[in-house]
């Protein structure tokens, strides 16, 4: 009879069935569609891992002067190309607790490189919640606490080198943690202003169709033939030079927006058209709601996972766009300190084999930008488990 | 031109008072091409179609694929607007009103008596909305602002089609496609229509609930003194739930009469072709389409004359060139073909 029929869970149905899957049923049951995504990306393990990955990232962002232990400014010629000094662990007398042996310097008369030796007839601790160098918490509460620190008498800049030090002397993780601060924010804004274009227009142009669909249609095809670097360079040329390299570049992501929100229009487009046609639309319609409605209730709702999805897939391409401008010199120069601008100072081959490990910033573009992709594909299959 | 009365004439040479009287209602869509959208011709979907609905009674609409049934009833409720025609209605109230021009804020008061089955129920329910929302949106948008009067009327619209109140606060895909299509009835219901034009309300659904489907429809019908127009390309449901049966082929009625002498006494050779195309014994073959020699006709670029004569077994020569007009045979029978008065035709054997 009928158990043909698609038998989702009908616990009223099930006569005898066991408790536990009853209740399981209805929890499904009665779960909205974000729930439901919620579970599946759950089960999504990769793209959990990134997911806490970029949160952690973000952490670092909100507090890099915090994390950060050497003022990322302070140059001192006289200690560049220090290589990565670890933190010591056990003392050789057994007592256990971090500490670094300083540095000292010799220079190598037959390849006239500087060649570091620990002095390990001294120790100083490093300490936690330490005092350096001054800053605004949040860019609120004037403080010089940082993670870790060295005992007063004593300055970080001249002990700590965790990464190592760059051609003038600034220690490179101090430099890294505030990079990583303009790196992963400084395209945000434009990310987000091309949300809200793609889904303003791209939804005025499916849902309306006709005529605006028409002139927002070949709005899109003359943006999509302008080539962006060209572009970019004339925008850079055209800003006052006044202006500080940040704010620079903050204004070309912005003016940039206003050609990136194409793709996603087109998404949105495309899903307002199809969504349109949809009986449930209909339905709403002869019951008398008016196109507000309509589009608040019963379409941008549907759409929600996708949007959040195509801003996560947004995100690394901005991180990717702020590093190769800023190391082929048309992104952020110094003094902002960006994981493009660090490279940059790496970018002579002498470098390079002289201090390799000036080469660092790459590894956390690249984990960013893969935790960033592992994230929106996640989130992507939890909204639409069946593709497309 | 416009407005209530515009042109209406209750006229009722049958006795029973009409619901609705559609004259010569057309839908053509245009087809554009190229980069400035020209139009290069029209899909004559809707091809100047005219009939009435009684009060209380099944109007069955058949016809093969693309003969335009789901864009004629989408027209009467004005999903789309018609290219030309009248739609005249009969409210509440006692009135008559041309629909075919009204504007959208002129229809919204008369919505609530005009209301709509899906086809698919996939894709008519909102996967967003629990069933309480869905059922009480009709409802809220029509002045029910107090919640828990929506929760009271849900519940018993719920019971109405033989579904658990409880269920309520359950979103869409936790229901089989029975239960679903059963869930866009009582959306269709909560305002209480006078009409409810069903589009395929079955063809999606199992074959084992589409029986159980159907009666809970004339049970509804019975129940409620509902007017259903009943849209359909399976002649073995028509005849199980209509009173008159109206055939549509490539936008137009080729014939449209009570379902006895539809059924028994086929006027028209398509209707004929259709009725030797219904499988009597097996139900589970009555899924299959009609299967009629040749293709259904293009309605972008119809056959000249007659647009059954590509198909038709009785075709002569005229039927290539001259159109044929609506006859009215037996009485209210309209009939458009050319040789309606000689032909004897095969009807549905009873048994
Ligand atoms: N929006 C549209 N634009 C252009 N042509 C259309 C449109 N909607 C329908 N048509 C065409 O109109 C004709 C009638 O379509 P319609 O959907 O009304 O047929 P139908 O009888 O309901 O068929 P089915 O049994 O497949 O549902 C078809 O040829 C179809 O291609
Ligand atoms: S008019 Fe001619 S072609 Fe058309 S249905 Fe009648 S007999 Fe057939
Ligand atoms: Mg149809």
């Amino acid at each position: 009879m009928g158990t043909s029929e698609r038998p989702p869970p009908r616990p009223g149905d099930t006569g005898g069935g066991n408790v536990a899957v009853l209740v399981e049923e209805d929890r499904i049951s009665v779960a909205p569609q974000w729930k439901l995504m919620w579970w599946r990306f759950r089960k999504h393990k990769v793209a959990v891992s990134a997911g806490f990955v970029i949160a952690a990232f973000y952490l670092v962002a909100l507090l890099a002067n915090f994390f950060a232990y050497s003022d990322p400014d302070d140059s001192r010629p006289a200690q560049s190309f220090i290589p990565p000094s670890p933190i010591q662990w056990f003392a050789e007398d057994g007592t256990f607790g971090p500490y670094v042996h300083p540095l000292v310097g010799e220079r190598d008369f037959e390849t006239f490189k500087k060649v570091w030796e620990a002095d390990e007839t001294v120790s100083i601790p490093i300490q936690l919640f330490a005092r350096g160098y001054e800053y605004k918490l949040l860019g609120l509460f004037d403080t010089d606490i940082h993670l870790i620190g060295v005992p007063e008498g004593y300055e970080s800049e001249s002990t700590i080198f965790l990464l190592g030090t760059d051609n003038f002397g600034r220690d490179i993780f101090s430099r890294l943690v505030l990079a990583t601060r303009t790196s992963l924010t400084i395209g945000l804004v434009g990310v987000f202003l091309s949300l809200v274009l793609g889904v303003t227009l791209g939804g005025i142009s499916g849902y309306y169709g006709g005529v605006p669909d028409s002139i927002i249609q070949r709005i899109i095809e003359i943006l999509r033939s302008v080539p962006v670097i060209p572009l970019w360079l004339g925008i850079a040329a055209a800003l006052p030079l006044t202006w500080s390299p940040t704010r620079i570049y903050f204004s070309i992501t912005i003016i940039i927006s206003l050609i990136g929100w194409t793709t996603l229009g087109r998404e949105v487009r495309g899903r307002f058209l199809q969504l349109r046609h949809e009986d449930f639309i209909m339905a709403a319609r002869l019951c008398g709601a008016r196109d507000g409605r309509i589009i608040r209730v019963h379409m941008v709702p549907l759409l929600t996972s996708h949007i959040i999805a195509a801003t996560t897939l947004a995100v690394p391409l901005m991180i990717i766009a702020e590093t190769s401008l800023s190391f082929l010199g048309l992104g952020l120069r110094p003094p902002a300190i960006s994981w493009g601008v660090m490279l940059q100072d790496a970018q002579n081959v002498q470098t390079v084999a002289q201090a390799i490990w000036m080469l660092i910033p790459v590894a956390p573009v690249i984990l960013a930008v893969l935790a960033f992709n592992f994230l929106g594909d996640g989130v992507r299959d939890a909204a639409d488990p069946y593709g497309g | 031109m416009t407005g209530p009365g515009g042109g209406a004439s209750p006229t009722s040479d049958h006795g029973s008072s009409n619901i609705l009287e559609v004259r010569n209602l057309k839908k053509h869509f245009p087809i554009r091409v190229g980069f400035a959208n020209r139009v290069k011709g029209h899909v004559r979907a809707v091809d100047g179609i005219s009939f009435d609905v009684r009060q209380g009674e099944t109007l069955a609409l058949v016809g093969e694929s693309g003969s335009g049934k789901t864009t004629a009833v989408r027209c009467l409720v004005r999903a789309l607007d018609p290219t030309a025609g009248e739609i005249r209605f009969h409210t509440e109230t006692g009135k008559w009103i041309d629909l075919s021009d009204l504007s959208r804020r002129e229809l919204r008061p008369l919505r609530p008596q005009m209301q709509m089955v899906f086809q698919d129920p996939r894709s008519s329910l909102n996967p967003r909305m629990t069933v309480l929302d869905i059922i009480g949106e009709p409802l809220l948008l029509n002045g029910m602002n107090n919640r828990n009067d929506r929760i009271d009327r849900v519940e018993e619209l719920l019971r109405l089609v033989r579904l658990r109140p409880e269920y309520m606060r359950r979103f869409p895909h936790a229901f089989s496609g029975g239960q679903r299509q059963r869930i866009g009835i009582a959306r269709a219901l909560a305002l209480n229509p006078r009409l409810v034009i069903a589009d395929e309300p079955v063809s999606a659904l199992d074959v084992s609930v589409q029986a159980q489907t159907l009666n809970l429809l004339l049970e509804l019908q019975e129940e409620l003194g509902l007017t259903y127009i009943f849209v359909a390309h399976d002649l073995s449901v028509v005849k199980h739930i209509s009173d008159r049966v109206a055939v549509m082929y490539v936008g137009k009625i080729v014939e449209i009469g009570e379902r006895d002498q539809v059924f028994f006494n086929p006027k028209h050779p398509y209707t004929a072709a259709l009725l030797n195309a219904v499988p009597r014994t097996d139900p589970r073959a009555s899924r299959t389409r009609i299967p009629l020699r040749g293709e259904v006709a293009d309605p972008a670029d119809p056959p000249s004359g007659c647009y059954f004569h590509p198909r038709c077994a009785y075709a002569i020569e005229r039927c290539g060139t001259e159109t044929p007009v609506a006859e009215v045979v037996d009485g209210e029978r309209r009939v458009e073909c050319l040789r309606v008065a000689e032909l004897e035709l095969p009807g549905v054997t009873t048994g």
